[in-house]
């Protein structure tokens, strides 16, 4: 189970919230072609090892953020607001 | 290979047991094969069986990182169906169906496939309108799907709470007699006993750790922690791993890695012989032939790679036995566990070419990859053999991610796949 750290509400229990996909996916302009936009819909780090995620505090204040965790240890290693960078210990590398 | 025969058994009663061989040979990685499998799960045995039984591709390794058949090969709920919504879909899990039927005389391995039936219950008049929908189109897929009333499927299951009081009332369902299960480990080592009598070489504790890239960007090998083995082709069904390895070689795939959880209780006398899912609420279950009841549910609410489920979804599986079987509520839990599996957007298999040359994909399978395993096989080897899709594995290419002609049966049928 874990303990999750709303950056709102404090530490609350995971059943309280939902996971939401990939952080920082960036959405390309249009016209790219299907290639980009393909990979834009659909392809994803699914990193074994942190992961930069969205969730959402559904049952409770239902805010949006973001959550680097460890998806071999599931260690909550941090927490940080929508529209904020990870910190850079986290950054994924370059081409990926 | 020396066959398995009542004979033989006999023989071997009078001898003390000392004739038995081991069933595969476990041999020393060559430094080249004609075609390098890497997963030695149920998908990459077959395939390597198919390529040496169906093409004559006998030069073949299966590489697996720890040991046979460990992965979700011997962690799946053993269900296998295919009652599916789309033809595409139908097709490929028929044909995995009908391979199964005669699995056990084709590898001379007793499967122990039980083709016990399968009922999916539905719970409100939206979910009977949507069985119709689906039993219809099943029926024009050509599978043996039929709507059941909620009387057969009382008598059929006399432990199910259909009363009106039932806290998930059960308003009818669909029946597949076909459906059943099959022992999975039995399923990885027939398979690995069959392809290493045909000459693959079985090599486990071989964990890839780069791939060996030639002339104009192909793969052409394998580093592994056994030394590096070169291959004219590699494929690959690694499940819930397959986006590390696409890493290793430089493309992305839309796989997210999910833990999905299995369970089994207690030994019992006998109470259940078919197989029951629940619309309302995922709870798959049935009873395997040493007593235990072997069920689960949904994924895990996150990402994981952790072969171990979370708190939460076990609580609602077994409260749903508890509810829909009240009978179950004070049997105890033996064991649980949870694969690694790969779930893909549309809910449906990658099989095919990976957009790097000389490497091959069979995985995507996400939560119903055993039931699979025969076709999954067949498609990868024919691919490998031929370096042209199958016909019935063509429409699953990666490519449709990229064409939109995506096979949605996470949205089509319903089920839990």
């Amino acid at each position: 189970m874990l303990l999750i750290e709303c950056p709102w509400c404090g530490p609350r229990d995971e059943i309280e919230f939902r996971w939401g996909g990939e952080s920082h996916v960036t959405r390309p302009e249009p016209h790219v072609g299907d290639d980009v936009w393909g990979d834009y819909l659909f392809a994803r780090r699914n990193p074994k090892g942190v992961a930069l995620e969205r969730w959402q505090h559904e049952h409770g204040c239902r805010q949006w953020f973001n959550i680097a965790r460890n998806t071999q240890t599931q260690a909550i290693l941090a927490v940080y607001r929508l529209g904020e960078q990870p910190p850079p210990e986290f950054r994924p590398v370059p081409g990926r | 290979m020396k066959r398995y025969s009542l004979l033989r058994l006999i023989k071997e009663g009078f001898s003390g047991q000392k004739g038995w061989e081991p069933a595969w040979r476990s041999p020393d990685p060559k430094p080249r094969y004609d075609v390098v499998i890497i997963g030695a799960g149920g998908h990459g045995l077959a395939t390597a069986y198919y390529l040496a039984k169906n093409h004559g591709v006998r030069n073949v390794a299966v590489i697996e990182r720890g040991w046979l058949g460990g992965g979700n090969t011997g962690r799946n709920t053993t269900v296998i169906r295919s009652n599916y919504y789309y033809p595409q879909s139908a097709a490929i899990y028929d044909f995995a169906l009908k391979l199964y039927e005669g699995l056990s005389r084709e590898l001379n391995y007793n499967v122990m496939f039980s083709q016990r039936g399968m009922y999916t219950l539905a719970h409100s008049r939206h979910d009977m309108e949507s069985a119709a929908r689906w039993v219809g189109a099943m029926q024009l897929n050509g599978i043996d799907a039929e709507l059941v009333s909620v009387e057969r499927i009382a008598r059929a299951v006399p432990i199910l709470d259909v009363s009106r009081a039932a806290r998930y009332p059960v308003w009818g369902g669909i029946y597949q007699r076909r459906a059943g299960t099959a022992r999975h480990d039995a399923v990885a080592w027939g398979y690995a006993r069959a392809a290493s009598a045909l000459g693959v070489d079985i090599i486990q504790n071989c964990a890839v750790s780069e791939f060996v890239f030639g002339g104009g960007g192909r793969i052409i090998g394998v580093e592994t922690s056994r030394g590096r083995i070169l291959a004219d082709k590699v494929g690959m069904a690694v499940a819930g791993n397959s986006t590390v390895l696409a890493d290793k070689a430089g493309f992305r795939l839309p796989v997210t890695t999910y833990a999905l959880q299995a369970y089994v209780s207690e030994g019992l006398k006998p109470v259940l012989d078919t197989v029951v899912l629940s619309l309302a609420t995922g709870l798959y279950v049935s009873q395997s032939d040493k007593g235990g009841l072997v069920f689960g549910g949904a994924l895990d609410l996150y990402p994981s790679y952790a072969q171990r489920g979370n708190m939460p979804v076990l609580r609602g599986v077994v409260s749903a036995i508890a509810e829909q079987f009240p009978s179950l509520r004070r049997v105890r839990l033996l064991r649980q566990w949870a694969g690694a599996v790969d779930v893909v957007p549309d809910s449906s298999p990658i099989i095919g070419a990976a957009p790097v040359g000389g490497l091959y994909l069979n995985c995507g399978w996400g939560t119903g990859g055993f039931k699979a395993i025969p076709a999954g096989g067949w498609m990868l080897a024919h691919h490998l053999a031929t370096d042209k899709p199958h016909p019935i594995a063509a429409p699953f290419s990666l490519d449709r991610f990229r064409t939109g002609a995506l096979i949605d049966e996470a949205a089509a049928s319903g089920i839990a796949h």
